[in-house]
């Protein structure tokens, strides 16, 4: 770890602007993440902006019916918040399906989005990792790669985002709100804030230097049932090797993202035209084009099993 | 005290104290915080600097430069040790690797140089500054290439002189040919990593020529000796305290780099220097349990009897390394008058790989395990059935040979009784609960068990406490209550009234802790020493030593009595002696045996793995403490879970290293894992063992277990997997079609 300045500032405003304009700054939510990295010298930011104590806790309902959830609204709270439960379910489950019970104390909503891959390369300084070093070359590609993508990686990089809350949020179609450095705001649908890695995988989201998250908007409840099926190792405390999120109205139509499997939470709508025929159909078009390696190519078929048994409990729930 | 003819009856017997389930004596001092672990010895050791190691970042090959300027420069920086500033080492029989390399690197994160600070944070910043220029050699890290050219070797890691290392008994060929039924089939195991809670950590001190250390170890003498080793000094100037431990599962059995860089870098600031060891070193840094390529075949007639047995395995070792003893249980398991087994050990440049937790049995109880399941289903026969229509009560290979105590039929048969085993239906694939799959399993379990010899010193002070002193170490295993209770039931006081003093080189010399021989072979040096006292007691007090008993503070001696503390009123009694073993061994085979259930359930969706519940029971001689013993065997369940469905240390076979080396990477069982645990030790009591007439149960609870998970998972679906660990992906495709 390197040596850092920490500080505390008045407003978002500030925060923002300060973050543009020091060299070397990064903001500090939950710190469950940047420090642990920090720690490795894979993140040496030299100036840490808190978000802590800038009135970024609340949920609110918003004008249209959905909710705004601030930036810094904690993985427990959101979880537990009725109105998620009641009408974001898919959302509550992938939370509680995530990290462990003193994590989701600490983790804020907004860190939990720009939480950084788990490719064990990446965390390794030894190994060349163009997320990490850009240019140096990816040592997971050939090599040990079971929890890595299958779709959507470049020649640079074959990483998946890990975070859970995001897949429901992707299935959600939440919108990311942001504020820059000359207090612009910006409302950024999720399909749009994570990217594809292609020739930058260090280039993660659509957030420029310096932009903050202020909060992210559920619109309207949909309705249907709502289901986060994660599948991994072990039965808690482990990211996942796939899961699925989806909603799925009475009449069999509905949404699905997937985690574990890309750089960031996969859904292509029109595939989910196809849910009333099964998830062998939906998968085909879903994860069409994947490349996987030899490690994880078993994934095309987790996936298909998983959103099966989605389906299934889905149409039991009707009965 | 030699062990040489059976025991006879003897004060323990009595078990007035020994055998009863007492809570932990160090117990509230752990839970309260208040039990110093290595790292913590803040009261003893003021003004400590923070040492941080540097690992290499290349798997072979040699360090072509070392730019330290900028390290040395950084912030709080006391000094660097590279091999260059520490001169020539010693290395010790225990290591395979030097602990310091450099400018030669032999594995991947081998120490190349520790970073003292005034902070820990300085260190590891500064450690981040160095700047290492590596010059690449090819090197073999596929275990499965490097075996189609490995030698036979004998335990020892030797080339048999002459003849090649197999052993043989009958014509094993023949018999295999011959047999009406049969199995041939390969199994894995991936090298695993101990991932003990407390990582390696020490405090070293020098006082002039004499060095203080406490560190993290389950064998002081092994540690002192070794330590002094390799710095070249006497071993007289060193002591090694360790008074508690937070696990090592054969991990810290041997001096590891925090113990020496820290004594180095002690010596360069001459200041103490502290180290603990971060998580992502200590997979690669230290030593592991080898992978392993075993391959079985089983030839029986159609009753059921094994006529043919061979086992075979595969590991791999750094140059002068070992084999893993995968094939030692399947020559004293079952009967069967043709028998093969042989090892063969390749070299890779790996990490060094050596023991974990019961090591041999443990893959080769996995791998064994299944087969007998495979055979069993092969014959027809129920597998606890087949178990026993092959039991033997000689060592098959040495006819003469009787097992001490051998009571593998009656764990299998009371195991299945609890478990309700007649619920299993042999049809595999069958048995549904919603989406789960459900399957039974059940494995036998084996350990040898040794006594080792080991010393202990008891004092009787002028106001009655009696001290018990011995390097004897505790891993969190529960030593400090066992002997304590072994002392109370010798000389016949209240526990209130003993103090155990462990893990200290100034203490007469132990078994110390690992190869589940602890328990037994340190409680027997106690004991020893206990009869040496209570001589000493009875003469003092003028009695006859043969016909005096120890009860309730009294000494009696027909129908004469005093209180014990009168023995020590003139001054304290102090007495040592040590248990060593004889030639029972070789007379006797001196095992341990027992039965392990499971219940899992199967996601007939993703394949997921989820045990259910799990049963052992397990014939170990005398229970000294059942709590303590329980809390072993559950924790050995525990590991054997991982074992089966989830660890693995994987390798990356172009670098040359383990690439998942932290604990989000490598998975071992959480508290969901394990949702239900029943333990059940047979009555018994072995005279050939020990005075104490107890074995071993640490590892004997890990052994049998991942291959009871695996049968219970081939239950459930109908796929059979022989690759460890069973993650879904590998029966994923073999579970029914879903509609
Ligand atoms: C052991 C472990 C297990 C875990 N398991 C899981 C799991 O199973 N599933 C899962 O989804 N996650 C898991 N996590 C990840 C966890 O969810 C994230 O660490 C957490 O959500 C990050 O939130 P934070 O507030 O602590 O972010 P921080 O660590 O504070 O920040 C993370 C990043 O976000 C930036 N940042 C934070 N807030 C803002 C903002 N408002 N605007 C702009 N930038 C911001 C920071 O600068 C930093 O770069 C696990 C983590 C650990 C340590
Ligand atoms: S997959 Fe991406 S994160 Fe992993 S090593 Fe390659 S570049 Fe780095």
């Amino acid at each position: 770890m390197r040596e850092f300045a920490y500080e505390r500032v008045a407003s978002l405003q500030d925060a923002a602007a300060k973050a543009a304009s020091t060299p070397g700054a990064k903001f500090i939510a939950g710190g469950t993440n940047l420090v642990d990295l920090m720690k490795l010298e894979i993140e040496t930011p030299t100036h840490l902006i808190d978000l802590n104590r800038l009135g970024l806790d609340k949920i609110e309902e918003t004008d249209d019916g959905g909710l705004r959830i601030g930036a810094m609204v904690s993985n427990t709270d959101l979880a537990a918040d009725l109105r998620v439960r009641k009408d974001y379910g898919a959302l509550s489950r992938a939370l509680l399906a995530g990290a462990s019970g003193q994590l989701r104390n600490k983790a804020s909503t907004g860190g939990n989005l720009l939480q950084r891959t788990r490719c064990p390369y990446f965390y390794d300084t030894n190994q060349p990792c163009n997320k990490r070093v850009p240019k140096s070359g990816c040592a997971a590609i050939g090599g040990y790669s079971r929890q890595l993508a299958i779709i959507g990686s470049s020649d640079s990089c074959i990483a998946t985002h890990p975070s859970d809350m995001a897949v429901a949020l992707r299935v959600l179609d939440a919108v990311v709100e942001t504020v820059n450095s000359q207090g612009r705001t910006r409302a950024i649908p999720i399909a749009d804030f994570h990217r594809l890695p292609g020739d930058t995988p260090d280039n993660e989201t659509a957030l420029e230097p310096g932009e903050l998250i202020t909060a992210v908007t559920l619109p309207r409840p949909i309705g249907g049932v709502h289901h986060y099926e994660k599948v991994r190792d072990r039965a808690s405390y482990a990211f996942a090797v796939v899961s699925v999120a989806a909603v799925i109205q009475r009449d069999g139509t509905g949404r699905v993202a997937l985690g574990g499997v890309a750089h960031k939470p996969w859904r292509i709508e029109s595939a989910e035209a196809l849910l009333p025929n099964g998830a062998s159909a939906v998968v085909a078009q879903l994860l069409a084009g994947a490349k996987p390696a030899r490690d994880n190519a078993f994934k095309l078929l987790l996936v298909e099993r998983t959103l099966a048994a989605v389906i299934a409990q889905a149409r039991a729930h009707e009965v | 005290m030699k062990f040489d003819t059976p025991a006879g009856h003897n004060p323990i017997d009595r078990m007035a104290v020994v055998g009863h389930p007492h809570d932990r004596i160090e117990g509230p001092l752990k839970t309260t915080g208040a039990a110093a672990y290595a790292a913590e010895h803040h009261h003893e050791v003021e003004n400590s600097a923070y040492g941080y190691i540097i690992g290499s970042a290349i798997a072979k090959g040699h360090i072509a430069s070392l730019d330290l300027s900028a390290a040395r420069s950084a912030p709080g920086v006391l000094a660097i040790v590279t091999a260059q500033e520490a001169g020539k080492l010693g290395k010790s029989k225990h290591n395979t690797v030097k602990l310091l390399g450099g400018p030669q690197i032999d594995h991947y994160h081998q120490a190349i140089a520790v970073v003292v600070a005034e902070t820990f944070e300085q260190a590891r910043a500064a450690a981040n500054l160095v700047l290492v220029e590596y010059t690449c050699e090819t090197g073999s890290y596929d275990l499965a290439e490097a075996l189609k050219s490995a030698p036979y070797v004998d335990s020892d890691g030797k080339q048999g002189k002459g003849a090649p290392s197999v052993c043989r008994f009958g014509d094993f060929e023949a018999a295999f040919d011959a047999a009406p039924v049969k199995l041939d089939a390969i199994y894995t195991t991936p090298d695993q990593s101990h991932m003990m809670m407390e990582p390696f950590a020490t405090i070293a001190l020098w006082r002039g020529d004499e060095l203080m250390v406490w560190t993290a170890t389950q064998m002081i003498d092994w540690g002192r000796t070794d330590l002094a080793k390799t710095l070249n000094i006497p071993q007289q100037k060193v002591r090694l305290i360790s008074p508690y431990v937070g696990g090592g599962f054969g991990g810290k059995l041997f001096l590891r780099a925090d113990a020496v860089m820290a004594a180095l870098g002690a010596r360069a600031v001459k200041r103490p220097v502290k180290i603990a060891m971060p998580r992502p070193l200590i997979p690669n840094n230290s030593t592991h349990r080898p992978a392993t390529i075993q391959r079985i075949r089983i030839g029986a007639n159609r009753d059921g009897a094994i006529t043919a047995m061979a086992h075979e395995s595969g590991s791999g070792d750094q140059p002068d390394g070992e084999p893993e003893l995968a094939v030692n249980q399947s020559k004293l398991l079952y009967a069967g008058a043709n028998r093969l087994t042989s090892m063969r050990l390749a070299v890779l440049d790996l990490p060094e790989g050596n023991a974990m937790r019961a090591p041999g049995e443990a893959p080769g109880m996995m791998a064994l395990e299944i087969a007998i399941d495979e055979m069993a289903e092969k014959l027809g026969m129920d597998p606890i059935l087949f178990r026993v229509k092959n039991d033997t009560p000689v060592d098959p290979h040495e006819p003469q040979r009787r097992f001490s105590q051998r009571n593998l039929v009656r764990c299998l048969e009371e195991g299945a009784e609890r478990f309700d085993w007649r619920k299993r239906n042999p049809q595999p694939g069958q048995t549904r609960d919603g989406r789960w799959l459900i399957g039974l399993g059940m494995a036998a379990a084996f350990r040898n068990s040794m006594l080792i010899s080991s010393g202990a010193r008891v004092r009787l002070k002028p106001d009655g406490l009696i001290i018990v002193e011995t390097d004897m170490t505790d891993i969190g295993t529960g030593s400090y209550t066992i002997i304590a209770q072994t002392a109370v039931e010798m000389m016949g006081v209240p526990l209130t009234q003993v103090q155990v003093k462990l893990a200290d080189s100034n203490f007469p010399v132990s078994s110390g802790s690992g190869g589940q021989f602890g328990a037994a072979s340190s409680t027997s040096g106690v004991y020893a020493a206990c009869v040496k006292l209570r001589e000493s007691v009875a003469q003092r007090l003028g009695f006859n030593v043969y016909d005096t008993t120890f009860a309730d503070g009294m000494v009696t001696s027909g129908n004469r009595s005093a209180a014990l503390i009168d023995a020590a009123r003139a001054g304290e009694l102090s007495e040592e002696d040590a248990i060593e073993p004889g030639d029972l061994e070789e007379t006797y085979q001196i095992s341990t045996f027992g039965s392990h259930f499971v219940e899992v359930g199967v996601d007939a969706y993703t394949g997921v793995v989820r045990v259910r519940r799990m049963l052992a029971v397990c014939d170990a001689g005398r229970i000294l403490n059942p709590k303590s013993a329980r809390s072993q065997v559950i924790g050995a369940m525990t590991m054997g879970v991982g074992g089966a469905l989830m660890e693995d240390l994987v390798v990356d076979k172009r670098r040359g290293f383990f690439v998942n080396h932290d604990l989000a990477g490598y998975e071992v069982p959480v508290h969901l894992d394990i949702p239900h645990q029943e333990v059940v030790f047979l009555d018994g009591a072995d005279d050939k063992a020990n005075p104490m007439k107890a074995k071993g149960i640490g590892e004997l609870g890990i052994c049998g277990v991942g291959a009871a998970v695996a049968n219970a998972v081939y239950n459930a679906t109908g796929v059979r997997v022989r690759d460890y660990p069973i993650t879904l992906d590998k029966h994923l495709d073999g579970l029914p079609a879903l509609i």
